[in-house]
């Protein structure tokens, strides 16, 4: 067992944990942040997208350690208290969560994109998706929540 | 706990890398581990040390001397699809990273990595082959250069003796106005390609080809290099020439697997060889903008 420490969700942390431990397994069971979900182990479903240093990153492809001294934010970092988020709120409102087992990661990768193309396209929306899986919702409404939240995003500026 | 146990290690220098590679058994270099940790997660592989590179400096960088272009093997294929200077000088490299994995995989994956991985269907060894690039290479008992071409050994496995670090990739750009293709063909985006085909296309002012590289992935257990369609790239300037070269294919051992059999790769090595030349001929044309 190690020491490890990064920021996450502005919060500095700290854990002893084996060298084996994954960065979402961390989130999970040593934080208990318990929004980000596990869903494949094998980077292919994007439920696990977490932001490191401000980029997504799947975290079950990552070991905790390799995010030591970074700034981390998972779901649980993105509302203002009892507020959820506009981008959260536009997949309430445009019913883009069927199950909602994928929306974690699909909020956490659309504010990526948000944050990397603030004017982005459906064609933009549709290929920055590439990496997230949904098995309920055939996509429509969430790429009609991602283009609703960036509306929303950009009206705030 | 979805790995087996092992040691982290996380040097801060390459020196202490390659000390630890040379006295310890079943040593797994980790770069980004967009490969890699999955295989742990699934426990194909079973390492007894994990060797992160991520604190060691200076290994990310993207250098052009003027004459060669080199790359530090812990450059993320992001910072290789972001730089400006390889978008300038080898826009094939930048084209095809753009399409390994997911957005997420490539915010955290490096080239390294991925040339090391050596998946018979990955974009950068293709890339790489076609650019003639060159691999250099550390280890406690030297330094040396290994070529792109002599990289793989067999299936997925490198000629990098255990003891020895990837450190950087190095080639030379084509010349300003060179005409560029990269296509592949995967049943879902980000999937790994079932086959892939990279063009390099050099035009005289005669517009007749007088250089060309072509490179498919996918087909054996390496980049397959295809000199005989080179040899009639260079030779014709005949409207059928992408024809010609297609059937000059057809010779090219192909591998079948549950992916997809021997009869679709080989139709899709036409598909995709055609596309990534006109595509490179097309821009070969186009009028240079510096």
């Amino acid at each position: 067992m190690h020491s490890v420490s990064m920021t996450v969700n502005n919060m500095v942390v700290s854990g002893d944990i084996e060298g084996r431990t994954l960065l979402v397994e961390f989130l999970r069971e040593t934080l208990r942040l318990t929004g980000t979900h596990v869903g494949c182990d094998t980077s292919q479903c994007g439920a696990c997208t977490v932001h490191v240093n401000g980029l997504s990153v799947k975290s079950c492809a990552m070991f905790a350690f390799q995010a030591e001294g970074t700034e981390v934010t998972t779901i649980e970092g993105v509302a203002d208290g009892d507020k959820l988020h506009p981008m959260q709120e536009a997949f309430r409102t445009n019913h883009g969560l069927q199950c909602g087992f994928c929306t974690p990661g699909m909020v956490m990768t659309a504010l990526a994109l948000v944050n990397e193309n603030p004017e982005l396209t459906e064609t933009d929306v549709r290929i920055g998706l590439e990496g997230n899986l949904c098995r309920c919702t055939g996509y429509q409404n969430i790429v009609k929540s991602i283009l609703d939240g960036a509306k929303a995003l950009r009206s705030q500026t | 706990m979805k790995p087996s146990a092992f040691k982290y290690v996380k040097p801060d220098s390459i020196r202490s890398v390659l000390e630890i590679i040379s006295t310890n058994e079943n040593v797994k270099i980790l770069a980004g581990g967009q490969s890699l940790m999955p295989m742990i997660n699934m426990r194909f592989v079973l390492p007894d040390v994990v060797l992160d590179l991520s604190q060691i400096p200076g290994m990310n960088e993207i250098k052009f001397s003027g004459e060669s272009i080199k790359i530090g093997a812990m450059t993320r294929q992001r910072e290789i699809i972001e730089s400006k200077l390889l978008i300038k000088n080898c826009p094939l490299f930048v084209e095809a990273t753009s399409l390994i994995g997911h957005r997420q995989t490539r915010n955290w994956g490096t080239i390294g990595g991925s040339l090391c991985h050596l998946d018979p269907s990955a974009e950068l060894p293709v890339v790489a082959r076609a650019l003639d690039a060159v691999i250099h290479i550390e280890s406690i008992r030297g330094k040396r250069k290994l070529a792109v071409a002599d990289l793989p050994l067999f299936y997925m496995t490198p000629a990098i003796e255990p003891d020895e670090l990837v450190t950087e990739i190095e080639f030379t750009p084509w010349s300003a106005g060179h005409g560029w293709g990269f296509f592949e063909f995967s049943r879902r985006v980000g999937d790994f390609a079932i086959v892939s085909a990279a063009a390099l296309i050099e035009l005289e002012r005669s517009k007749t080809v007088c250089r060309a590289s072509l490179v498919l992935g996918g087909v054996g257990s390496g980049p397959v290099r295809c000199k005989e369609a080179e040899e009639i790239l260079l030779n014709y300037s005949e409207p059928d020439l992408i024809e010609k070269v297609c059937d000059s294919l057809r010779n090219i051992e192909v591998g079948g697997d549950s992916q997809a059999s021997t009869k679709y790769r080989r139709h899709l090595i036409g598909v995709m060889t055609k596309r990534a030349l006109r595509t490179a001929f097309e821009r070969a044309q186009q009028p240079v903008i510096s």
